[in-house]
């Protein structure tokens, strides 16, 4: 089985305010701030792309309505 | 990728925010990391999951959270500071069916609003009010706010909160919770995960109560303002989990939904023809023809009209008497009291202006045509602001004759005629009655004349049809006023009542 990432996280960098509750809630530390700024001039919140096992803290305590959207992976590749 | 949406963007909140002015339409106005963001996201969660968007009112409040209509995909309504609960109340009781949210921080509830707030739970108002308590007042830049805990800087507390200047912390949830009305009061917090799961679940209690009928449920979220409080969100998070939630302790405080029954208020009264027949039982033919104009000269101008006396005497209903009477027959009238704060014993006034055309301002206070007094004092303050060619009824059973000039000056012993007729308070209706003879005498013309006895009847019908009973006993003293004008003006004088009404000045 070569994947078995069956979560992913999908930031919006246009809905991000930076806050980066999102950061400090994640267990597996997956979330990270990034360096560059969005269109109203902030550093958002980026998925380093791996490690994401879908417990949706960063979705719950996230204050932006659409920022974070958390999507179950079907097993492709295994 | 293939794969499923398992979080994504709630369908309780619009999938665009048009209304949000701006190029901004994706997400919130709030600062980063505000908990009322977290908040509306569980909330619209459960809207949508609940299946409810259809009935739900939001009622945004005064606060950061004051465009929350902004965003929710339900009926929604913002209202005063503070008043949610008596919003809430209006739509509940309007209509049992509708759910209510009752959005609210800390100082629209616990500050400018805490009455409304504690008289709604008190009566146990079938709506889900949601507390966010950010110890601060976040909209207008960081003031204390009741929830403020001891020694926390703010901008009107800037060496922090003394308890022995500004007391303790309104503990709110302990306080709704002491009462036997609410079914539902719990504390949470929009800090770690595992708290705002909690407050998760909470929020969906209270809506569960507020759709079964349940009753009043309250959630208060302890919540960040990392903004005013000058915090990062990880120091937010220590500050409401470690320093708030030691003086605010969460947890459930009440929870009786199960023993209560859904509420059942008595029915209301819908139908609007019913509810006039109720609060107007007699039916008279009032009125004239929407195009009837009388026809006498005095209408041309606008007539103002001063009442004064003793607040109880019957000022302002003989007033409302004279504004009455000329909306009937096709005037604009307009009709302002005022008086003291005591509501009897005190002095009373009501300014009454009638013109056939739109009424500019409404208050009388120079310039006036018509003054009516019904005490010395009354008398005294307002006869300067009487015109020179004016008209001036007074009471002579208890003011001296005036100094007047060339005013018209009319006395009638009101409260004699009123007490022979079985009580002072008809006193006004006496009045009224010689005030249709001084119409006659000098100002009514042509059929006017006779079409304004009837009008005084009308008007006097209509101002007291809540009051079947005395609505006789006042067109009694109407004519009896009038009748003591009439006597006076025999040619023999000299009748019973001779002094009841006295023409000077003519
Ligand atoms: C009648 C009235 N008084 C005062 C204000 C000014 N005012 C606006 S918001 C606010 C306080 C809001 O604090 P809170 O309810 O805690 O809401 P938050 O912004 O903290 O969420 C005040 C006093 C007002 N808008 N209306
Ligand atoms: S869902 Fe959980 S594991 Fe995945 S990014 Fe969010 S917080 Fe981290
Ligand atoms: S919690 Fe939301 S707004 Fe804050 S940094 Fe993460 S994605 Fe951005
Ligand atoms: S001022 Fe405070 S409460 Fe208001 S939006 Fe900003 S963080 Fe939220
Ligand atoms: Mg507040």
């Amino acid at each position: 089985m070569k994947n078995n990432k069956l979560y992913t996280v999908i930031i919006k960098p246009e809905e991000c305010k930076g806050c980066e509750r999102c950061v400090n809630a994640c267990p597996k530390s997956v979330l990270k701030m990034g360096e560059q700024l969005n269109f109203m001039g902030v550093p958002y919140a980026y998925y380093i792309g791996d490690g994401c096992i879908g417990c949706a803290a960063c979705f719950y305590t996230c204050p932006e309505p659409g920022a974070i959207t958390i999507i179950e992976k079907s097993e492709e590749g295994s | 990728m293939t794969g499923k949406i398992v979080y994504a963007r709630s369908k309780g909140f619009f999938e665009r925010f048009e209304r949000r002015p701006g190029a901004i339409k994706d997400n919130m106005h709030y600062c980063p990391g505000c908990g009322h963001g977290i908040l509306h996201k569980l909330i619209a969660e459960v809207i949508s999951d609940y299946n409810i968007q259809d009935k739900t009112i939001f009622i945004s409040p005064v606060g950061c959270s004051v465009f929350a209509y902004y965003y929710f995909d339900c009926f929604g309504i913002s209202v005063p500071h503070g008043r949610a609960p008596a919003v809430a109340t209006g739509l509940v009781r309007a209509n049992p069916d509708n759910i209510v949210i009752s959005y609210q921080g800390d100082g629209d509830l616990g500050a400018i609003g805490f009455n409304n707030f504690i008289q709604a739970a008190n009566r146990g108002e079938n709506i889900a009010v949601f507390f966010v308590n950010n110890a601060i007042y976040g909209m207008t830049g960081g003031q204390m706010a009741p929830t403020t805990l001891p020694g926390q800087k703010t901008q009107t507390s800037p060496f922090g909160r003394s308890v022995t200047n500004e007391g303790y912390p309104l503990k709110v949830s302990e306080m709704v919770a002491a009462l036997d009305s609410p079914v539902y009061v719990e504390r949470t917090a929009l800090s770690s995960v595992r708290n705002i799961m909690n407050a998760r679940k909470a929020v969906r209690k209270a809506l569960r109560n507020t759709i079964d009928k349940k009753g009043f449920s309250m959630v208060e979220f302890l919540s960040g303002c990392p903004i005013n409080l000058k915090m990062n969100a990880r120091e937010m998070n220590e500050f409401i989990d470690n320093q708030m939630s030691n003086y605010f302790p969460l947890g459930c405080l009440k929870d009786i939904a199960d023993s209560r029954d859904p509420i059942k208020r008595p029915e209301g009264v819908y139908n609007s023809r019913q509810v006039i027949d109720v609060l107007y039982p007699v039916k008279v033919q009032k009125g004239v023809a929407p195009d009837f104009r009388n026809p006498s000269r005095i209408f041309e101008k606008e007539r103002r009209i001063k009442i004064a006396g003793f607040g109880g005497q019957g000022v302002l209903s003989l007033g409302m008497m004279i504004a009455t009477m000329s909306k009937l027959r096709n005037f604009n009238v307009s009709w302002l009291p005022s008086y003291g704060p005591e509501m009897r014993g005190g002095t009373a006034n009501c300014s009454v202006v009638l013109s056939r055309e739109p009424v500019g301002s409404p208050v009388v206070d120079k310039e006036c045509n018509l003054l009516i007094a019904l005490n010395q004092p009354s008398l005294d303050k307002f006869l300067p602001e009487l015109k020179t060619n004016g008209v001036l009824i007074y009471d002579s059973s208890t003011i001296e004759p005036p100094n007047c000039g060339d005013r018209i000056v009319y006395a009638v012993k009101a409260s004699d005629i009123a007490k022979r007729i079985g009580d002072l308070k008809y006193a006004n209706s006496v009045i009224l009655g010689t005030l249709s003879v001084v119409m006659e005498d000098y100002f009514l013309e042509g059929a006017d004349k006779q079409d304004f006895d009837r009008t005084f009847e009308e008007a006097i019908m209509d101002c007291f049809s809540s009051k079947q009973s005395v609505i006789q006993l006042n067109i009694d003293a109407f004519y009896a006023g009038k009748q003591a004008v009439f006597k006076e003006n025999q040619p023999d004088g000299a009748a019973d009542n001779y002094g009841d009404c006295a023409v000077k000045n003519k």
